[in-house]
C-alpha cells in the first residue's frame, strides 16, 4: 500500500515558546504553571496557521521556509509528536491523532537533531529499531547489514555511536528511519551539517528510496536541495503556505525571474532608461556608477541586445552574470525577505 | 497492545543494563554496604550499638538499595533522554501506545530493583554475620512486599524523571531522595519514633516508610513493625498515585 499525506487547516498555537524543532526533538520543560486568579495571560505563539496540503503517494514533497516558519511543527503533527490545536492530518487513510499506532507503522522519521540511542552500537541501533517494528531477528540482521553498507558505515558498525561525527550520526539516523521500510519517510532538514559529498549520497539514497514507490516529505531551507530533489514543494512562512507547486512552476511564477548583473565602464541614467525599455525587462537598479541589476523575464537572449545597446551608446560592457529563476527570488517576491534572513 | 515492541524495548533495557553491569554494581551496592559495615559491624562490634541492630538494619538497607536502584534506573535515563540526548524518540515512534513505553520503563526499573534487593541480602548477610536473625515465615508475603517495593521505586522514578529538569538532578537527590531515606525508617524502625509523636505521624506520608516496614514485617517479624495490611495499602496507594502522575507527565513530555 502506498500512502500519501493530507492535512486540513492545521493550526498549532503554543502557550509557551515552541520547542526547537518542534516535536521532533525539543521539549519545553515546564516552569511551574502559575495558579490562581489574576494570572498573566500566556503569550500565544502561532506556529501553524491553517496548513492544508495534499501530498500524493510516491511523491517527494518539500517544505521550504526559513527557521521558525512551521516546517518542523508540521512534521511533528504528522508524526504524532505535536498535538494540533485544530485541523486534521492523515497518513494514507489514517487520522494521525486518532490512529497513532497505525500511523507509526507507516512512517519513518529523521529528526532535525540527532537522537540516536547512545547506549547502543550502530548495528544495535538498527536491529533494535527493527525489533520495535516486529521484524524477525534474521530479517533485522540482513537489513541492518545492507543499510550499513549503503550508508558507508560498515567499518564502524560495531562501535558505540557516541564518538561518531555529525555526518555519520545523520547517515545512521536516516538508515534507522528506513530500517522498517516505511511507506512515508519524513526528513527534517536532513542535510544540515553534511559535507557536499555526503549530501550528494543522501540525495541519491532519497531518490532511490522514492523510486521504490515511497512518499517522502522533506523540510529544508536550502533552495538547491528543494530544487534538486522535490517533485513539488510548498513554501512556508509564519505557519502559512505562501506558494505551492513544482519548482519550475513556482520559479516561473515570479515576475522577472531572471537577474542579469551587468558591469560597465561607466553608465549614465539615460543609458539605464534605455535598458529599461528593452523587451522583457521589468526593473533596472543602478549598482554604483558602473553596475546595474536588470530584472527580466528572460536571460541569455537579452545579453546580445544589452551588448548592442551599450555599443551604440559607446558604453563599455565589462561583465555579465545571469541568475536563473530561483526559489530564493520567489521567497523574496512573496515575503520581501531573503530565505537566509 | 503491541507485545513485540514492548518486549523488544525490555530487551533493549536489559542489554544496556548488562553492558553497564559493573558500574551499576558499584553504584547500587557500594554505599549501602559501607553503611552496613560501619554500623552493623564496627559500631555493633565496638559496643556502641546493640547486637540486635544487625537484624534491624538489613531490611532497611534492602529497601534503600531497591528504591535507589529503581529511581536511578528509571528517572536518570528519562531526564537525559527527554531533555538532552533525545534517545527516547525512536521508541516513542515505535508502533505502540506511548503509555506502554512508560510502563516498560516501570517494568525494567522494577526488575532491576528486585535484582538489587535480592543481591544485597546475601552480601549484607555475609558482612554482618554472625548475629543476623532473619526469619521469612511467609515467603509469599515477602515476595508480595518486595514486588510492591520494587514497583514503588520504579513508579517513583517515572514520576520524578518526568517532572525534573536536568539542572535539578542535584536538588532531586538532596531535597527528595535524601530526606526520603533519612525519614523513611530505613536505619531505624517506625516504632523508634514513639518519643517523637509528631514526627512519627508526619513520616507516614513518606512511601519509603511502608517499604522499610514491610520488609521488616516479612523478614524480621520478631521486631516491632507496622501492620502488614497498612504496609500493603500504603504501598498500593503510593504506587497508583506515582504511576498516574508519572504517566500524565510522560505524556506531557512526549507530545507537545
Amino acid at each position: 500500500m502506498v500512502a500519501g499525506i493530507r492535512t486540513r487547516d492545521l493550526r498549532k498555537v503554543y502557550n509557551s515558546a515552541p520547542p526547537v524543532a518542534a516535536g521532533t526533538g525539543g521539549f519545553s520543560f515546564g516552569a511551574p504553571k502559575p495558579k490562581g486568579k489574576g494570572k498573566q495571560p500566556k503569550p500565544e505563539i502561532v506556529a501553524l496557521d491553517g496548513i492544508s496540503l495534499d501530498i500524493l503517494p510516491g511523491e517527494i514533497f518539500c517544505l521550504l521556509g526559513p527557521n521558525g516558519a512551521g516546517k518542523s511543527t508540521t512534521v511533528g503533527v504528522l508524526t504524532t509528536r505535536v498535538r494540533p490545536t485544530s485541523g486534521q492530518a492523515f497518513i494514507g487513510e489514517h487520522d494521525v491523532w486518532q490512529q497513532q499506532v497505525a500511523v507509526k507503522r507507516l512512517i519513518g522519521v529523521v529528526a532535525q537533531r540527532p537522537n540516536l540511542d547512545f547506549s547502543l552500537t550502530a548495528r544495535e541501533i538498527l536491529t533494535f529499531h527493527g525489533a520495535y517494528f516486529g521484524l524477525s531477528s534474521q530479517e533485522r540482521a540482513k537489513r541492518a547489514e545492507a543499510l550499513l553498507e549503503r550508508f558507508k558505515l560498515t567499518d564502524r558498525a560495531d562501535q558505540m555511536v557516541r564518538g561518531f561525527s555529525g555526518g555519520m550520526m545523520q547517515r545512521l539516523s536516516i538508515a534507522r528511519a528506513m530500517m522498517h521500510d516505511p511507506q512515508v519517510l519524513f526528513l527534517d532538514e536532513p542535510s544540515a551539517g553534511l559535507d557536499p559529498q555526503t549530501r550528494l549520497l543522501l540525495w541519491e539514497i532519497v531518490r532511490e528510496y522514492n523510486q521504490g514507490g515511497k512518499t517522502i516529505l522533506l523540510t529544508t531551507h536550502n533552495m538547491e536541495e528543494a530544487d534538486a530533489l522535490c517533485k513539488r514543494l510548498a513554501i512556508i512562512d509564519h505557519g502559512r503556505v505562501i506558494a505551492l507547486g513544482t519548482p519550475q512552476e513556482l520559479k516561473a511564477a515570479v515576475p522577472g525571474g531572471y537577474l542579469l548583473r551587468l558591469r560597465f565602464g561607466l553608465h549614465s541614467p539615460d543609458f539605464l532608461l534605455r535598458l529599461q525599455a528593452l523587451a522583457g525587462v521589468r526593473e533596472v537598479r543602478a549598482n554604483n556608477s558602473n553596475g546595474a541589476d536588470l530584472y527580466a523575464d528572460r536571460g541569455g537572449s537579452l545579453v546580445a541586445e544589452v551588448a548592442a545597446l551599450a555599443s551604440g551608446a559607446s558604453v563599455e560592457l565589462c561583465d555579465v552574470h545571469i541568475s536563473e529563476p530561483s526559489l530564493e527570488n520567489l521567497f523574496l517576491h512573496h515575503t520581501g525577505r531573503s530565505l537566509r534572513e | 497492545m503491541n507485545w513485540k515492541a514492548f518486549l523488544a524495548m525490555l530487551a533493549r533495557d536489559a542489554h544496556v543494563a548488562r553492558r553497564n553491569f559493573v558500574a551499576l554494581l558499584f553504584q547500587t551496592f557500594l554505599q549501602p554496604l559501607m553503611f552496613v559495615f560501619i554500623f552493623g559491624r564496627v559500631m555493633v562490634g565496638s559496643g556502641y550499638m546493640p547486637p540486635s541492630y544487625k537484624s534491624l538494619l538489613l531490611p532497611g538497607i534492602m529497601a534503600i538499595c531497591m528504591v535507589g536502584t529503581g529511581i536511578w534506573a528509571v528517572a536518570m535515563p528519562l531526564i537525559a533522554e527527554f531533555q538532552f540526548t533525545r534517545e527516547i524518540e525512536d521508541r516513542l515512534l515505535a508502533p505502540m501506545e506511548i503509555s506502554w513505553l512508560a510502563i516498560e520503563k516501570v517494568v525494567a526499573g522494577s526488575l532491576q530493583a528486585l535484582a538489587a534487593g535480592l543481591m544485597v541480602i546475601p552480601a549484607a548477610w555475609l558482612l554482618l554475620r554472625p548475629g543476623v536473625d532473619l526469619h521469612v515465615p511467609h515467603p509469599l508475603l515477602f515476595v508480595l512486599v518486595a514486588l510492591l517495593v520494587a514497583l514503588f521505586s520504579a513508579t517513583g522514578g517515572l514520576a520524578l524523571g518526568c517532572s525534573m529538569q536536568q539542572t535539578h538532578i542535584g536538588l532531586m537527590f538532596s531535597l527528595i531522595v535524601a530526606p526520603m531515606i533519612f525519614f523513611g525508617c530505613t536505619y531505624y524502625p517506625w516504632s523508634a519514633l514513639e518519643k517523637f509523636p509528631l514526627l512519627q505521624k508526619a513520616v507516614l506520608v513518606n512511601p519509603l516508610v511502608y517499604a522499610s516496614e514491610g520488609l521488616r514485617a516479612t523478614m524480621i517479624p520478631q521486631f516491632p513493625h507496622l501492620p502488614l495490611l497498612a504496609v500493603v495499602v500504603g504501598l498500593v496507594f503510593f504506587n497508583a498515585l506515582l504511576l498516574l502522575t508519572g504517566l500524565r507527565n510522560f505524556h506531557g513530555k512526549s507530545v507537545t
